[in-house]
């Protein structure tokens, strides 16, 4: 029986795919999608110190953890379902630790830039019905969000644009990936010149192009008046930025600069600018901490109150200055990600895990605890890249308890340790 | 079972001003004395006792509030709240989820009401609003530039439109019909915007002016318990009070026995006269003479309270012009075929001309406007935090308080409004109106707002005797008195005195079910065809199921409430 799922994968979630429940096959899915809907190794059973034990007993080691800690970090988040996500902020305040969660390490940057400037942004929707014109910057969709063209951004037809000619499709990267292939104008910048390049496409707007060289960042000036002129000329256009430009040089400025960019653009027409997320709820590891505690990452509950301060109270931050005594990790592999650093002190604290899969933080986790795969074998809410949100959905029976039952179950150990 | 004994009521819709009552309550609700053994006794003796007061129009829940707060973390530093026995709770004006429901709970609040749902977004509205405890909420999706609303009117198609309505609210698990500038931010999808009533939106060919009466008609037809809730065109423009008058004129043609046809919202923002931000000045007299001259038309305040605030509305245009003229960051969304929506952090400068005109407008609609007609509002967090009701309320009240607020404006309000020579000082029985019976009544929920028998058990109680209180002249008394209650009662369980919560308790959603009286065959093609073209999602994984939701009550517009 073929049902329809909404993949929980990367940022795209697209909500078009198939399952079928006998074959325990997908259909309609990108490379990426498939293999996470697909028979995978799986962690058995919860384990503490490496011995198979129950989740209560798991639950209950972690609840111990936690609340003896001083400050623990609970970590990950980017990938599971907002209802768990919900749990953890409270778990975290709680216990007086430091939540934070994967774009800390992605698109942070972008919030930072979100602070000083806002975000003229646009849903996904708006991209496919009248984006005549779309600029990837720094961001590879062919790889990283392989159906994002097709559905949304590059052969999408809607109500403005109805053929693949209506629109037009500029890749700006340091080298030729395989989106560049699709665009129909491929700009080579030079590495940690996103900002400059900007600025000169912003003089150029405004008319002050005398004052832009004859090159910028590797690119000519003609090759950037091209490109202005196609931005203004664009009824609407977008802005599509990846880790490109928040994680080269520049960082959160390079972000700032190009919605400085939007905004002007928006002066003459329209234009949105949008983050290209990465994991299928990492808007919602951001969201939810939104609403229950003012802020989106890096969130220092020691103090009774949220405090928010990236430089200091980003995972990669604490575990390097060794602030934390403990770890939650959910959702995550930071032992395949961080620093050694980072990694080297989560090797020296107790470390829970939270996760459907092995994975490298797993070998440095001191009780680990298997869930079910949300989209597959749990249901829960989802915030695409845009923010427009989907209850993604359970359509397989498992043993596995949900991230949202074994947070749910934590919550209330620690309730109890806390009062008794 | 709680017994309020000695207490000194005020209940507007049962007609009872400051009358010496007990008050009986078991499971929730009002009862007769008899219902009750043993109940525990609250002594209300020489204090206020009125209906929990009722927020008709906020904006306390979703993505626009939420990139709000990500926006503006200078917002999240003041703390209100440890955690304990209470979750942390923190917040300037824009607050965190549990913040808004502890501050309304403190202030002798027990509804708010969502004022504009991005419909695509409403499962984020709804998780944020099963996040604010205490209060009792429900959330309104917008349609005035939705695509399917803009096809119908421009076919004349008004079957399917009633039709669509009801399908929408469902899907959105929504309370009734939000306008926001009808085909303007439809408009600013191409860069422009519909200014006036009678601007053609691009792409299909309809007016604002036909927008609105074609959903004002179906509103009717299908008899919701609300009626349109209108953010109308032009808003934030001088001379706009003109449109905001020819606006309310389409609802001539229509009325309804139990409540309002047309619910203005926020109206201060458009009730300005003049040409330019020169010679700004206010319309407010002319508003209120037209919405006194009829029987059909509600509005709210949207008044503007000194200090920081955000600009978030529906209305994406005004907020980009927001933008340019102040220079202040921008957040934009454009939601696919519905709208759109922005939002802009502001500050009221009492010394500002065009500012202390604002408040000087808002006021005067206060004042002006019977109490019947006219809802306190500051449109949170437009106008600035709603904590500063009792403000507004000790304002209404006192002309003395108003002089002395008057000489610390900018002396523009003197020549632009007529706020300094009015006299008028409302009734503690009317300010009562305007926050308890009165938003009960414009949101169609009869168990609401008033202390009769049946009515849900949501009540405040103040340190007030209004046999007593000289509320023009002790006007600190009234203010201090309003901001914290003395009891917070919600449901029938006290969850705030003198201002320290005292036990977290979660509100209903309601929602309104009006698919009993539609085809939603008629409309089922248009769905699939739209949602194949147009939408970046599948039509079945649209909108929101009851389940979802932690204390879901529908209502269905079949039964009388």
């Amino acid at each position: 029986m073929e049902v329809n799922v909404i993949c929980t994968f990367c940022g795209s979630v697209c909500d078009d795919v198939l399952f079928d429940i006998e074959k325990f096959k997908g259909k309609k899915f990108c490379k990426l999608g498939s293999s996470k809907f697909s028979k995978k190794e799986r962690l058995k059973s919860p384990m503490i110190d490496g011995k198979e034990v129950s989740y209560e007993t798991a639950i209950e080691k972690s609840a111990e953890i936690l609340v003896n800690a001083k400050r623990p970090l609970l970590y990950g988040w980017a990938s599971t379902v907002n209802e768990a996500i919900r749990l953890g902020v409270i778990l975290t305040e709680k216990v007086g630790g430091v939540y934070d969660q994967c774009a800390s390490v992605c698109h942070a940057p972008g919030t930072l830039a979100l602070i000083e400037e806002g975000v003229p942004g646009g849903s996904l929707g708006e991209i496919k019905n009248r984006a005549d014109v779309v600029v990837f910057w720094g961001s590879n969709p062919m790889e990283a969000h392989p159906r994002h063209p097709v559905r949304y951004s590059v052969r999408a037809k809607g109500l403005l644009i109805k053929d693949r000619k209506d629109r037009k499709v500029v890749v700006v990267d340091v080298r030729k990936t395989k989106s560049a292939n699709m665009a129909d104008m491929f700009i080579q910048i030079k590495p940690g010149y996103d900002y400059a390049i900007i600025s000169a496409l912003r003089a150029i707007i405004k008319g002050e192009d005398s004052a832009v060289p004859d090159e910028v960042g590797g690119v000519s000036k003609e090759k950037l008046k091209e490109l202005a002129d196609l931005m203004v000329n664009a009824k609407y256009g977008a802005i599509l930025y990846g880790l490109g430009v928040t994680q080269s040089r520049g960082r959160d400025r390079n972000v700032e600069n190009a919605i400085k960019l939007v905004q002007l653009l928006n002066r003459k027409t329209r234009w949105i600018i949008w983050p290209m997320r990465g994991h299928y709820n990492v808007v919602g590891a951001g969201e939810v901490p939104a609403w229950e505690a003012g802020f989106t990452y890096a969130i220092d509950f020691s103090r009774g109150y949220p405090r928010f301060s990236p430089g200091e109270f980003s995972a990669n931050e604490v575990l390097q200055r060794r602030d934390c005594d403990a770890a939650l990790i959910i959702a995550s592999d930071p032992v395949a990600h961080f620093p050694k650093a980072s990694v080297a002190h989560l090797k020296k604290i107790p470390v829970i895990q939270i996760d459907p899969f092995p994975n490298m933080t797993t070998l440095v986790s001191n009780v680990v605890i298997p869930s079910a795969i949300a989209g597959l074998e749990a249901e829960g809410t989802a915030y695409r890249m845009d923010g427009i949100p989907f209850r993604v959905k359970k359509v397989v029976e498992s043993e596995y308890w949900s991230d949202e039952q074994i947070l749910e179950k934590m919550l209330e150990k620690v309730n109890e340790m806390l009062e008794g | 079972m709680l017994h309020i004994k000695n207490g000194i009521v005020i209940d507007p819709k049962n007609g009872i001003n400051a009358e010496k009552m007990d008050i009986f309550i078991k499971d929730g609700k009002i009862v007769e004395e008899s219902e009750v053994k043993n109940p525990e006794v609250i002594d209300a003796s020489n204090k206020l006792v009125v209906a929990g007061g009722f927020d008709m129009h906020a904006h306390i829940a979703g993505s626009k509030i939420n990139v709000g707060r990500e926006m503006r973390p200078e917002e999240m530093r003041t703390v209100r709240l440890i955690a304990g026995k209470f979750r942390a709770s923190i917040g300037r004006v824009l607050l965190t989820s549990p913040a808004i429901g502890y501050e309304y709970a403190k202030m002798g609040y027990t509804s708010a009401f969502e004022a504009a749902q991005p419909p695509v977004g409403s499962l984020h509205t709804h998780e944020e609003l099963d996040a604010i405890p205490m209060i009792d909420k429900a959330a309104l999706p917008v349609f005035g530039n939705w695509h399917f609303v803009l096809k119908y009117v421009a076919e004349k198609e008004y079957e399917k439109l009633r039709s669509f309505i009801a399908w929408a609210i469902e899907r959105t698990k929504g309370y009734g019909v939000k306008v926001v500038n009808p085909g303007g931010v439809e408009a600013w999808m191409y860069g422009s915007n519909c200014k006036s009533l009678d601007d053609e939106v691009p792409g299909f060919g309809v007016t604002p002016r036909e927008i609105i009466t074609a959903l004002i008609q179906e509103t009717e037809n299908l008899n919701l318990p609300h009626s349109v809730h209108l953010h109308c065109n032009n808003l934030g423009t001088p001379g706009n009070y003109q449109t905001t008058i020819e606006s309310m004129k389409l609802a001539e043609k229509f009325s309804n026995d139990r409540r309002q046809v047309l619910h203005v919202t926020h109206v201060q923002f458009n009730s300005y006269a003049g040409s330019s931000w020169r010679d700004v000045a206010s319309g407010a007299e002319e508003v209120a003479k037209y919405v006194n001259s009829v029987d059909n038309i509600t509005i709210d305040m949207g008044q503007p309270i000194f200090g920081h605030a955000t600009a978030m509305t529906g209305d994406a245009p005004f907020q980009f012009t927001l933008h340019k003229l102040t220079g202040a960051r921008w957040s934009n969304k454009d939601s696919e075929i519905e709208g759109g929506a922005g939002i802009v952090p502001i500050g009221y400068l009492p010394k500002n001309p065009v500012h202390a005109l604002q408040w000087a407008i808002g006021l005067e609609l206060g004042l002006l406007v019977d109490s019947d007609k006219v809802v306190l509002s500051t449109d949170y967090p437009n106008g600035g935090p709603f904590t500063e009701y009792p403000y507004i309320m000790a304002m209404l009240m006192s002309r003395k308080m108003r002089e002395k607020e008057l000489e610390r404006v900018s002396p523009y309000v003197q020549k632009a409004s007529s706020l300094p020579a009015i006299d008028r000082e409302k009734t503690l029985y009317e300010v009562i109106q305007m926050t308890r019976s009165l938003p009960a009544r414009v949101m169609g929920l009869d168990v609401k707002g008033h202390l009769g028998i049946g009515a849900d058990a949501d009540i405040a109680i103040y340190n007030l005797n209004p046999l007593e209180i000289d509320t023009s002249n002790d006007f600190e008394t009234v203010y201090k008195s309003f901001k914290t209650s003395a009891y917070t009662i919600k449901s029938g369980e006290i969850i705030a005195k003198d201002g320290e919560l005292v036990k977290e308790v979660w509100g209903r959603t309601y929602w309104v079910d009006a698919r009993n009286k539609v085809s939603l065959d008629a409309i089922d093609a248009d769905l699939t065809e739209m949602f194949e073209k147009y939408y970046s999602l599948q039509r079945e994984n649209y909108g929101v199921e009851e389940r979802w939701l932690r204390k879901p009550e529908r209502l269905d517009v079949g039964e009388v409430r």
